[in-house]
């Protein structure tokens, strides 16, 4: 399939466009924030304390008379920061662990898949709680904790397809031929495993988001004043009762970007990867 | 069922658990924080200090202070909780029920409404229930839990106060522990008014906790009964004249229920992990905040004692999971 082919398939595709759209708008409130927010994210005002949506404030506002909707926009570039960072810091040592694994076979094979095994034992969430707490609850350490989570199913999926490419013919021709390993590895296996990669990294985006979000709500993310949504979240569950608004538009914001990831990880899939398409 | 494969597996079982206790022991002293300081304050002398270290075993080397761990916990002792000091297993026991009565309620509702969710979708493809129910499974997986379960908790607890916000019973109510799980306990003892609180009380933290297994279930069953329902046995059951129900439970369902089992027990290291977020919300007093409590406040044994019983559930999870797939389908070989 050529670029044009899949570009033009992915656009058709009702999932694809949709969640393209969605992440699209997000990334343009991100890039835009400073001119998009009405107010200063961060600028208490005491006298306008938990007011609920108007025409001022059309998202209400905080506890400490913050303009919600201006924090919810700040929040924007924080989340996608998130979600592109952490996806990198797995997709790498994953990547590159699964190639290992799964070209070299035998004991460095057992030896990396025992060790992603140990992390895999884990729920995901535990860990990343317990790793940002080793490393000091911040913004930083969040992204490095989910990044660390999320590195063993980047290195089975990577290793799954080198295992089926080392059996090509190609593969096995190149080697034939005097290839070396690395030659082998980067130039003719490499390329074949990316669109795996690419799904896989798409829906890892929302996941990585999520997972943030809600280090952020037990307060191991974003501290304070920072307007990541999950740390948002966290403030308005102390007033869920009088101003449930506090709460409800950042955890709205959370679920329509890794709704946008989903959706177009979906099409992608679809698009990039027939065999595993969801019928 | 070969014995050799299930050995083997338990072998690898044991293996991964030293593995983890080893990770988690080196990594909880890594954490910035004295334990002993925590406990003593900000203004306790260095000769109190000094005596609670070594009585916490801190000021020993750390092979030894491991080789020491280990073999208590060889004998089943997890040590002492320095927050309470009392036995980290006994602790754990009685939140580990708790957790466990709400992992199991919420498996109930996500395998009840995932698996129809999924049955009925793929018997009317491309149909207006189909779109309707897999957009909404959709936002099932792509859903903060802690902002449902806040959402949930002012809809119907603040809004129109119809469940309660928190908790596993009403203040001042109890029921005789049999099994632990209170729901269970209230049926032993007959006391219906205790089942109907506790079951009130279980509803909206189960219902937070069900709604990404719940999708995930549903989209599963939906692509899996879609492979089977166009095999020819499919199409011989309909021609020999059976009634659609029967085709579809008896015939199609049975078939499509092995990747639906795999994901149900994956599903089971979802909640785990969900319930620290659900039990938090819902001040559910289960192993989850347990755990976050505990590593807020540098409880070392306590910490290292609910990773160990996590990471056990999940690795025996996985392997009764991979027990059930061999069960469920012999022609999978598993030494392969």
């Amino acid at each position: 399939m050529s670029r044009w082919e899949a570009l033009h398939d992915l656009m058709s595709n009702w999932s694809a466009a949709a969640g393209m759209a969605i992440i699209a708008a997000i990334l343009v409130v991100a890039l835009a924030g400073p001119l998009l927010t009405p107010h200063d994210p961060l600028m208490p005002a005491p006298l306008q304390r938990l007011q609920g949506p108007s025409s001022a404030h059309p998202f209400g506002t905080d506890s400490l008379g913050r303009d919600i909707l201006s924090r919810v926009i700040g929040g924007a570039r924080i989340s996608i920061l998130i979600g592109v960072i952490s996806v990198t810091i797995s997709l790498l040592p994953g990547t590159l662990l699964g190639l290992l694994a799964g070209y070299f076979g035998r004991w460095i094979d057992s030896l990396i898949m025992r060790c992603m095994d140990m992390l895999l034992a884990f729920p995901a969430i535990l860990l990343a709680i317990f790793i940002t707490a080793v490393l000091e609850p911040n913004l930083t350490n969040t992204m490095i904790a989910v990044g660390i989570v999320y590195i063993p199913h980047y290195a089975r999926i990577v290793r799954a397809s080198v295992l089926s490419l080392k059996q090509q013919l190609f593969v096995q021709a190149v080697g034939h031929l005097g290839g070396g390993h690395v030659r082998i590895l980067l130039r003719h296996v490499l390329p074949n495993c990316i669109p795996p990669i690419i799904v896989y990294a798409t829906l890892g985006m929302g996941t990585a988001v999520l997972q943030a979000a809600a280090l952020g709500f037990l307060g191991l993310g974003a501290q304070p004043p920072s307007p990541e949504w999950g740390a948002m979240l966290s403030e308005g569950r102390q007033y869920i009762q009088i101003a449930p608004h506090v709460a409800a538009f950042p955890g709205a914001a959370i679920l329509l970007l890794v709704l946008g990831f989903n959706l177009f990880g979906d099409g992608l899939r679809d698009v990039l990867d027939p065999s595993l398409r969801s019928q | 069922m070969p014995l050799g494969y299930i050995a083997k597996r338990l072998l690898q079982l044991v293996a991964i658990l030293f593995g983890v206790s080893v990770v988690v022991f080196l990594m909880l002293r890594m954490i910035p924080g004295d334990p002993a300081q925590l406990l003593l304050g900000e203004f306790a002398n260095p000769e109190e200090l000094a005596r609670l270290r070594t009585q916490l075993g801190l000021d020993r080397s750390l092979p030894l202070q491991y080789g020491i761990y280990l073999q208590n916990l060889l004998q089943g002792d997890l040590g002492n909780s320095i927050r309470t000091n009392t036995p980290v297993a006994v602790e754990i026991w009685g939140r580990l029920l708790a957790t466990l009565e709400l992992s199991l309620a919420a498996m109930f509702i996500s395998t009840v409404v995932g698996v129809s969710a999924g049955v009925v979708s793929a018997v009317r493809p491309h149909s207006a229930w189909d779109y309707g129910a897999m957009f909404m499974a959709l936002v099932g997986v792509s859903m903060p839990i802690f902002w449902l379960g806040l959402m949930l908790i002012y809809l119907f607890a603040v809004k129109y106060p119809v469940l309660p916000m928190m908790g596993r019973l009403p203040m001042g109510l109890e029921v005789p522990a049999v099994t632990g799980l209170v729901m269970v306990d209230a049926l032993i003892a007959g006391r219906f008014g205790v089942l109907w609180e506790a079951s009130r009380h279980l509803l909206l933290p189960a219902l937070t906790l069900a709604t990404i297994p719940m999708a995930v279930v549903a989209r599963i069953t939906r692509s899996a009964m879609l492979e089977v329902l166009s095999k020819d046995y499919v199409r011989t059951a309909r021609a020999k004249g059976l009634s659609e129900a029967v085709v579809i439970l008896r015939h199609a369902l049975r078939n499509a229920f092995l990747p639906v089992v795999t994901v149900l027990g994956l599903n089971l290291g979802l909640l785990l992990g969900g319930a620290v977020l659900t039990e938090t919300i819902f001040s559910w007093p289960g192993l989850g905040r347990y755990v976050v409590d505990s590593l807020m406040g540098r409880d070392y044994a306590a910490v290292q004692g609910c990773i160990l019983v996590f990471a056990a559930m999940m690795a025996a999870i996985n392997l009764v999971v991979d027990l059930i797939y061999v069960l469920l389908d012999p022609r999978i070989r598993v030494n392969e």
